[in-house]
């Protein structure tokens, strides 16, 4: 068997349990509609002639998705946009997050990585506030900064600076004492062994520790949004379970799946890029 | 006597030993290298060779003593002295060709791009390395191509001091042979000074002009330096057939099997340069040396 035949196996595969889990998801759906007999008039008027709030089939999230993909970018008022601008001000939020915290973690981790009278002096704060879930700094952040737009990205990069900084400082700490030999042999001043020599050294473990950010920057933010509310798609999903529209809470929570992995495959193919093998 | 090109001297390198106290690898080590010379350094695990290279490649210092090169004193590594270590120590990420630009460009900063590739290209070809070879990442490549390409750059440099750290250390016998040859052919193209470290008698006689050894450590000195007095170009197959050869190189197995142990760990004194030793046979054939064939000809340096 070579490796095509290989790939399609497992794509008719894939593609045989969606459509065996959308069936039994559909069929169990419509097993549990209400039975619409005759009612008093007093059921009526409270209410149980129409269909309790239940999950829905996933025709009726299709559906929802046609609707909503179509017109990714209406604006009707403060609760009423488009899925395609709740998930902009998402990705705006994470990325401004997560390259703030870029642009602190690895200068830092090479720092960490090359002194280890640094990476001794600070390794006691980072062991502390590392394990601190990113949204026990929020009420600290909204009495802070005073604005809760820019008390989200401060929860996005507060969550995203750790695993880029300790990658950074293990990725650069690990290079190879030849190479750096050879940096020397070579007369290559600091900053050029810093950017020719280290820098593509270190560069597949700091891209590992960048992909792992970016994750959990994506996790982090749907629970900041949900939080500080107004627009994102965080707030989208809470939105909606206030308006007890599941229909809208699955296609949100779908879309939010996408656009994470979205978000991971660009840094795996960042990682291939910047791979190399001894 | 006059300055060497290179002059090692009174170079002591010690170690705490963990207990207090100090552990020294050599002490008093002084000699010379010549301009366009080949010496070869050779001398058991743990007597420090490895130490002697780094010093002279300015990699760690030396607890005291110095090292001067064409007059100035070495401090710290530098462009004049290149080394072939080996582990190859080529960059993972680059090409072969790129490993060797990498060093031409910081050699030769006010050289234009293609200049550079076409120098890097041309060291490559020397050592047996074009066409597509020279594109591929050290990855795609065999040991003794790795290694080749690594003497590349150290050549394509073109530093006043070439120091290889037991370059064939790691490929096997077959390899080894031919990246010699190359080596020789690079040489013998150019009138680098070369110091080298190896463990392997046969290629220390093949190579070499000079051959120092080093007695065991600790307190290990450089007690001789033997001349190689086989006429070049030298071929492995006909060196062998050379009258000196065998004396030279039973001279090396003894010293190397026994003297080394013998004269290990004596307080050597303040300036212990090596004894010179010459073996020449051919001159005894020729009966216009008075000495008999036995007797080794040692002058003190």
């Amino acid at each position: 068997m070579d490796l095509l035949s290989e790939n399609k196996r497992a794509a008719i595969w894939s593609i045989a349990l969606l459509i065996v889990g959308l069936l039994v998801w559909e069929m169990s759906i419509s097993a549990q509609a209400i039975n619409t007999g005759e009612l008093t008039e007093y059921e009526l008027l409270t209410g149980a002639g129409t269909a309790k709030a239940g999950v829905p089939p996933p025709s009726e999230v299709a559906v929802k998705a046609w609707q909503e993909l179509s017109n990714p970018f209406y604006d009707a008022g403060p609760n009423d946009k488009g899925i395609g601008i709740q998930i902009g001000y998402s990705i705006y939020r994470v990325l401004t997050g997560y390259f703030l915290a870029a642009l602190i973690a690895i200068p830092l981790g090479f720092l960490i990585g090359m002194s280890s009278v640094a990476y001794k002096a600070l390794n006691p704060f980072i062991q502390v506030l590392r394990p601190i879930s990113p949204l026990a700094w929020m009420p600290l952040a909204l009495f802070i900064i005073q604005d809760s737009e820019a008390s989200a990205i401060f929860v996005i990069f507060i969550c995203s600076i750790w695993p880029m900084l300790i990658n950074t400082a293990f990725g650069v700490a690990g290079v190879r004492e030849d190479w750096v030999n050879v940096a020397r042999t070579h007369e290559l001043g600091a900053f050029k062994t810093a950017f020719t020599v280290i820098l593509p050294a270190a560069a597949p473990t700091i891209v590992t520790g960048m992909r792992i950010s970016i994750g959990i920057a994506w996790l982090v933010i749907v629970a900041a949004e949900m939080l500080v509310g107004g627009t994102g798609i965080g707030y989208y999903v809470w939105n909606e379970w206030n308006n007890l529209d599941l229909t809208s809470v699955i296609f949100s929570i779908l879309m939010i799946g996408v656009v994470g992995m979205l978000l991971d495959s660009m840094f795996g193919l960042l990682q291939r890029a910047v791979a190399y093998t001894e | 006597m006059a300055k060497s090109f290179l002059s090692i001297e009174q170079l002591t390198q010690r170690y705490p030993d963990g207990k207090g106290g100090e552990f020294t690898v050599f002490e008093n080590a002084s000699f010379g290298v010549e301009k366009g010379e080949f010496v070869c350094i050779l001398g058991h695990s743990g007597c420090g060779k490895s130490t002697i290279m780094n010093i002279l490649a300015g990699l760690s210092d030396p607890t005291s003593g110095v090292v001067k090169m064409d007059g100035f004193e070495v401090s710290g590594p530098s462009l004049d002295r290149g080394v072939v270590f080996q582990n190859y120590s080529l960059l993972p990420w680059l090409t072969a060709l790129k490993n060797v630009t990498f060093g031409v460009a910081a050699r030769f900063p006010q050289w234009t791009k293609v200049k550079v590739i076409e120098h890097s290209t041309a060291f490559l070809a020397k050592v047996g390395l074009t066409g597509d070879a020279i594109h591929r990442k050290p990855s795609q490549l065999s040991g003794g191509m790795r290694q080749r390409v690594s003497i590349a750059r150290a050549f394509a440099n073109e530093p006043k001091l070439l120091l290889l750290d037991e370059p064939f250390g790691a490929l096997d016998a077959l390899t080894r042979g031919t990246i010699q040859d190359e080596l020789i052919k690079v040489w013998s193209d150019t009138d680098q000074t070369v110091f080298m470290i190896t463990h392997d008698i046969d290629e220390a006689i093949l190579l070499a002009d000079r051959i120092l050894l080093m007695t065991n450590g600790p307190m290990a000195q450089v007690a001789e330096s033997v001349e190689i007095t086989i006429p070049r170009p030298r071929n492995r197959t006909q060196i062998v057939e050379h009258p000196n050869y065998y004396a030279i190189r039973n001279h090396l197995v003894q010293f190397l099997g026994q003297r080394s142990a013998d004269l290990s760990d004596q307080t050597s004194g303040a300036n212990n340069r090596p004894v010179d030793v010459r073996i020449d046979l051919t001159d005894m054939a020729e009966g216009d040396d008075p000495e008999p064939a036995s007797v080794l000809r040692a002058v003190e340096g």
